[in-house]
């Protein structure tokens, strides 16, 4: 460790490349934090917009007139509105109508920052996810829903143990797309001074003015951490496929 | 009044009282009646688009009917709080497409109603779907996946499939129609030996062959009416309706 950080050091005696986040301990710190929060909140986020989209294709195939609407009038909201511009609706517009907390420092916001854009960010792909899961389960024939009723099944468990299945093997491509998407929309969390990657490579760069060399580190970061993803997602895709049915 | 009248076996098992069923404008069904006893096995023929397959899919409540009364088992199947469980229970329904559920093995598709909707212990179902595999000669195929099976034999998975519900009647829907003619005649042995044990059956079939074979009665069916029935024997060799005997010179 030591003498990759000397190495580093004197790369940029000699060349200018200035890469802190390796050879300085502070930087360092703080890069991997930022690393960590933005993994967190991409995981957060693929979990929630999925239990959204799930739930949201469930109560869009209601009887119910008005459980549908609501569903559309989500999706519609979430989807023709731009991701930043609800991001400062939640952190800046709802968090101000709640109460906040007294704490020894003064008061404090009911929620962080970081809470928000798990929220806004989760509501966000959630409302592609509906339509994707919807996609998917428009795919199957109606003859495998008939099949699981004249077994007994009720729509709620068909649709857990049948429908959902099946749909999932359909549209995990496009699943997978809406979640690279997400994971690229976390470094919006910058917006509301959630110390994610992208803020904290903004400190860096202002404190080092190694903007440069940051911008590369940042953008081969991203490469990776997206890379990793699609990777595991196109395995779960290999794992799921249906045997007899697909492509070899 | 079905809690009134329990059934008892005496009764018939199926009662179709004067049934009308429409999509649209167009009536499929115009009002038909018919009553099956415990053991027996029914065949619906007639041309495509009589309303053959309206006609049992109303019997497991899978197509709603406007009009008329079926009753089985004691259950009123129009009633508005029908309980669908209990009615599908008892009766086992095949369809043409056979519908297995392509992410499960033949085993699974055998086991996974009893475990998900009775709730059954997996060990007793496993031991069952095993046998019920067995019995429609497919040992051997119990971790293949549908997509990985002939027609023939996704078609006996299904038919296990729903016997692993313990049904007392078995409705199937024109099952060996989109099967291979090699293939039609694994399928129909099953369906026989089952209707030998004594299994109440209904089919809609145009395997006129096999109908004169297994048929206890035949119901020849056009416009969504019951044209004409009997037994096999007297319906195929003496048809009296000018449309039965057009439809069988048709099909014979």
């Amino acid at each position: 460790m030591q003498t990759i950080a000397a190495w580093f050091h004197a790369l940029y005696e000699t060349t200018g490349i200035n890469l802190t986040i390796i050879y300085d301990a502070f930087d360092r710190a703080r890069f991997i934090n930022g690393f960590l929060v933005t993994i967190e909140l991409s995981v957060i986020c693929i979990f929630f917009s999925i239990v959204i989209g799930i739930v949201g294709a469930w109560l869009q195939g209601s009887q119910l007139v008005w459980t549908r609407r609501i569903v559309q009038a989500y999706i519609q909201l979430f989807r023709n509105t731009p991701p930043l511009v609800q991001m400062y609706f939640f952190y800046f517009g709802l968090s101000n109508l709640l109460p906040r907390l007294h704490a020894a420092g003064g008061d404090q916001p009911l929620l962080s920052g970081f809470a928000w854009a798990c929220i806004s960010l989760s509501f966000f792909a959630g409302a592609f996810n509906v339509e994707i899961f919807r996609s998917g389960i428009e795919a199957i024939p109606h003859s495998t829903l008939e099949a699981a009723e004249a077994l007994g099944y009720t729509r709620l468990s068909a649709y857990r143990h049948i429908i959902l299945p099946l749909a999932v093997r359909v549209c995990l491509p496009a699943l997978n797309n809406n979640l690279v998407n997400l994971v690229k929309t976390t470094t919006l969390a910058y917006a509301i001074a959630v110390p994610e990657l992208l803020y904290v490579s903004a400190q860096i760069w202002s404190d080092n003015v190694n903007v440069p060399e940051m911008m590369v580190v940042l953008l081969l970061v991203y490469f990776a951490l997206v890379g990793l993803l699609v990777l595991g997602m196109h395995r779960l895709e290999f794992r799921l496929r249906l045997p007899g049915y697909s492509r070899t | 009044m079905a809690e009134a009248s329990p059934w008892t076996p005496d009764q018939p098992i199926i009662e179709i009282t004067d049934i009308h069923k429409s999509f649209g404008h167009v009536e499929v069904l115009r009002g038909i009646s018919l009553k099956v006893r415990k053991g027996e096995v029914i065949c619906i023929i007639g041309p495509s688009g009589s309303g053959k397959s309206t006609l049992i899919r109303c019997i497991n409540a899978l197509t709603p009917f406007d009009r008329g009364s079926v009753r089985v088992m004691g259950i009123e199947v129009g009633a508005p709080h029908l309980d669908k469980l209990a009615l599908r229970r008892r009766v086992g329904m095949v369809f043409q497409q056979y519908n297995l559920f392509p992410h499960r093995t033949a085993l699974q598709n055998v086991m996974m109603a009893p475990i998900q909707v009775l709730h059954q212990p997996r060990r007793e179902v496993e031991a069952r779907a095993m046998a019920l595999l067995k019995k429609v000669r497919l040992e051997g195929k119990e971790h293949s996946y549908p997509g990985q099976m002939s027609g023939g034999q996704q078609q006996r998975v299904a038919i296990a499939r729903s016997l692993a519900m313990n049904p007392d009647i078995m409705l199937f829907d024109e099952v060996t129609a989109a099967l291979d003619p090699e293939t039609v005649k694994e399928v129909l042995v099953t369906i026989k030996q089952l209707a030998d044990e004594g299994m109440t059956c209904i089919l809609v079939t145009h395997e006129m062959g096999f109908a004169r074979e297994v048929a206890d009665h035949v119901y020849f069916t056009d416009r969504g009416v019951i044209v004409e029935d009997g037994p096999p024997a007297e319906l195929f060799a003496n048809p009296r309706d000018p449309r039965t005997q057009a439809f069988l010179s048709q099909v014979l």
